[in-house]
């Protein structure tokens, strides 16, 4: 039975006066180490016998062959139910006015800047854009984290960044890749970077970020700051190998960084249950050996407390947590996607209806006075004339100036760069016809 | 001998003997670093401790750097190159990583961005396709793509090429995949000053840097000149080096080719037969065009050597870059590119041995590329 024991492992199983100090041969029977800690009645006795094999930790020896298909599902935290009641009292926030209704004045600005980006998109004016519809209660999350931790994301969390105060200008700027644009219009709209704001420039290899949020938690670590980084990712993304990568390392190497999972149901059109089989994102992260929470993605106080601890066990014990947050995706997938090509458009009414995160967050803040419909129909008129200003604004912008597109490939032009570089020049100035250069910023 | 391995490795040697034993690396090298250095000090230092010198020292300086990969820190390195790094500078900087090309790699790139800078080791550049995703497309482009505003001053170093016995998937050549990356830097030493100037190079460059180091080369020893023994001492990346000046032919190679480059110079010298000029091109991105077409200008021919494949490889790149410069009007004969064969890299050791060029077959071609006249 065991035939194979390294010697260490017998080393510490059993009384010293049991063993010689001769290393033992590889294969036994049974019978030549019966010694009381080894014997086959052990299992008779109450007591259970550890395992000491250096990868098995805490098991221990059983004669029943367990073949385990689950492990217990996690709960779903949640704070407010459907109608932005309090579930608990002692769960109630304990948050001012003004903090309160920031997060949700937020949600009400993404939803208004959402719909005319998209509109955009459709009538031609930008290439691509991707909405936050049904997930805005994220912001929650980002509420709770302090303005220095570095965030992550994937793409559907321009809400944290308007959060932190990316203004609409900058939106805007980066959608339609003009001369104002941080990223100097190098970026597909929606990938939006700020340094300043501590938001990571978004990049489109999904779970890309995952190990890198580990390395940038790890830099923290190491320079000693009370800050973490919150990496924000989709159920869908979970599925790559950068994500079990990440998870892993994060936890062998102790990394302040909360890894966020909106689970909001489909990664385009492949519903979370071909995604994966097991108990969602959250039961991996027990696997990797990390603390785990599972929390309603539309109730913004849930999201928002999970946050809140995660962050202190991420900054105080420099150890990594996985959040997952259940949602619904009720937008399409980005406007490459029409959803209605593989879910009942009854299906997503259903969800708006029923759970819907920027409901549940108004009815909330009525309840405590305040908020109201007035209050609401003048924020959106208002942000939405501060979008349509903006947007019209950015549209009329020229672009970057044409020698932008040789700078930032090193810190400094290599000799074939500058060599391509004034070819360019020349050839625009000799053949101006050719080369119309109205619509670029000019040259510096 | 196998027909189908005689037509695989034809695509610039068309006639492959059976190759002579290969000559004695140790020997080989000390020869020609003899003639090649005028190093008075006498010191030698093997490629293996150039490189641990040059991780240590900069480590020292500067308190960002740290080391990460499988095996560098307990281990002492899978090929011993990080040895005594645990000791010296601790488990903070010198990381034992579990097996995750892409989660150390990832990490690592992630932590540039937030202001380390790391040094990625991987345990050969085989393993790092596992990665690539994260070099390419995460560590080569964003600082273009964030507007400037993101930075990644990271290194990535490991054996490249052939190493002896290993088979396919342990000996690919990944110069010519890095090489066309617009945003990285790739070196590739020959010798251990080559070794210790460009890692310490690379580590100080802020831009991300491919270090292709080679396996067969870290226990050969070279003459190490005064200056390369300083704590400050760098080769620049995107240089190449006259390693021996000739007038009638051009041999251009990089890594282990460069020292069969020079036996074969040095062999047709001593037999009358042609001066050869050997380039070492040290930086396979920025390629040092310039060293080459003035070069070429000079001898009017030109041979390029690598280890790697031949399609779309190193040589192929420098071929067509002279082809549209200048150094055209000078060439006398087409330029020649000596390869390894265009199979995945067999096991057993006769079929190793024609699966790469040695002194024998550049020999051969600079002999045949001295022959050919244009227009004779």
């Amino acid at each position: 039975m065991y035939a194979r024991v390294s010697v260490r492992a017998l080393a510490r199983s059993i009384p010293s006066k049991a063993i010689k100090a001769t290393p033992a041969p590889l294969t036994h029977s049974a019978k030549a180490f019966s010694t009381s800690a080894l014997s086959m009645d052990s299992h008779k006795k109450k007591e259970r016998v550890k395992v000491h094999f250096p990868g098995a930790l805490d098991s221990h020896f059983s004669q029943v062959l367990e073949i385990r298909e689950k492990m217990e599902p996690i709960d779903t935290f949640r704070v407010m139910d459907t109608d932005g009641k309090v579930l608990d009292k002692a769960l109630e926030p304990e948050v001012t006015e003004e903090f309160a209704t920031k997060i949700y004045k937020d949600m009400l600005t993404l939803n208004v800047m959402d719909l005319i980006l998209y509109e955009a998109q459709r009538q031609g004016r930008i290439s691509f854009y991707m909405t936050n519809a049904g997930e805005e209660a994220y912001i929650g999350s980002a509420a709770a984290l302090d303005p220095e931790d570095e965030i992550f994301g994937q793409y559907r969390e321009a809400g944290t960044l308007l959060y932190r105060g990316f203004t609409l200008d900058q939106f805007m700027n980066q959608c339609y890749s003009n001369d104002m644009d941080l990223g100097k219009g190098r970026q597909m709209p929606v990938h939006y970077g700020s340094k300043a704001l501590h938001f990571q420039t978004i990049s489109s290899p999904l779970a890309t970020q995952l190990p890198q949020a580990s390395g940038a938690a790890y830099a923290i670590k190491r320079s000693g700051k009370k800050n973490c980084v919150m990496c924000y990712f989709g159920e869908g993304a979970a599925s790559e190998g950068d994500f079990h990568a990440a998870l892993n390392i994060a936890a062998t190497t102790s990394c302040p960084v909360i890894f966020f999972c909106r689970n909001n149901g489909f990664a385009i059109s492949t519903p979370a249950n071909e995604q994966y089989k097991g108990d969602g994102i959250a039961s991996r992260g027990v696997g990797y050996g990390m603390h785990t929470i599972r929390v309603d993605g539309n109730d913004v106080w849930a999201v928002y407390k999970a946050t809140q601890e995660a962050r202190k066990i991420a900054v105080e014990k420099h150890k990594p947590v996985l959040i997952e947050a259940m949602t619904y995706r009720v937008g399409h997938h980005s406007t490459s996607d029409d959803s209605s090509a593989y879910r009942s458009k009854k299906e997503v009414e259903d969800w708006k209806r029923h759970d819907n995160p920027m409901v549940r967050m108004r009815k909330w803040l009525e309840s405590k006075g305040w908020w109201d419909e007035a209050r609401e129909n003048e924020h959106k008129s208002t942000q939405r004339s501060a979008v349509l200003k903006s947007f019209a604004a950015a549209e009329k912008r020229k672009k970057p100036a044409v020698s932008e597109m040789f700078n930032d490939v090193y810190d400094k032009l290599t000799p074939n760069l500058i060599e391509q570089k004034k070819e360019l020049e020349e050839l625009i100035k000799k053949f101006p016809a050719h080369y119309d250069t109205s619509n670029y910023a000019k040259e510096n | 001998m196998s027909s189908i391995l005689k037509k695989a490795a034809v695509v610039s040697i068309p006639n492959v003997r059976q190759a002579l034993l290969r000559s004695n690396p140790v020997l080989a090298s000390s020869l020609l670093a003899k003639r090649a250095y005028n190093s008075k000090n006498g010191v030698e230092m093997t490629v293996r401790d150039a490189l641990n010198s040059a991780l240590e020292e900069e480590m020292t300086a500067d308190e960002k750097i740290y080391l990460l990969g499988e095996e560098v820190g307990q281990y002492n390195g899978a090929y011993k190159v990080s040895k005594g790094l645990l000791d010296k500078f601790g488990p903070k900087r010198v990381i034992d990583t579990p097996i995750t090309e892409s989660g150390f790699c990832g990490l690592a790139v992630g932590s540039a961005f937030a202001g380390l800078k790391p040094v990625c080791e991987f345990m050969t550049w085989n393993f790092a396709m596992q990665a690539i995703d994260q070099i390419v497309n995460s560590a080569a482009k964003t600082h273009y793509m964030s507007g400037g505003n993101v930075n990644c001053p990271i290194t990535f170093r490991g054996p490249n090429g052939a190493a002896a016995g290993v088979a396919a998937q342990h000996s690919q050549c990944f110069a010519a995949w890095y090489g066309s990356v617009p945003g990285l830097k790739v070196v590739s030493p020959w010798n251990s000053e080559d070794a210790k100037g460009l890692l310490k190079a690379a580590i100080r460059d802020p831009n991300p840097v491919v270090v292709l180091e080679n396996e067969l080369m870290y226990g050969v020893s070279f003459p190490m000149s005064e200056a390369a023994l300083s704590k400050d001492f760098v080769v620049e990346i995107g240089k190449a080096k006259i390693e021996k000046a000739g007038t009638d032919i051009t041999i251009v190679a990089h890594s282990r080719s460069v020292g069969f480059a020079l036996e074969a110079a040095m062999l047709l010298e001593k037999e009358g037969i042609c001066s050869a000029e050997v380039i070492n091109l040290r930086s396979i991105r920025p390629l040092d065009t310039e060293t080459i077409i003035n070069s070429v200008k000079k001898t009017n021919r030109l041979v390029t050597v690598e280890g790697g494949w031949p399609q779309y490889g190193v040589g192929s790149e420098i071929c067509a870059q002279i082809m549209e410069s200048e150094a055209f009007d000078h060439l006398d004969a087409p330029v020649v590119r000596v390869t390894g064969a265009d199979v995945p890299t067999p096991y057993a050791q006769n079929l190793e041995a024609y699966a790469f060029p040695d002194t024998e077959v550049i020999a051969r071609v600079i002999k045949r590329t001295m022959n050919k006249k244009i227009g004779a």
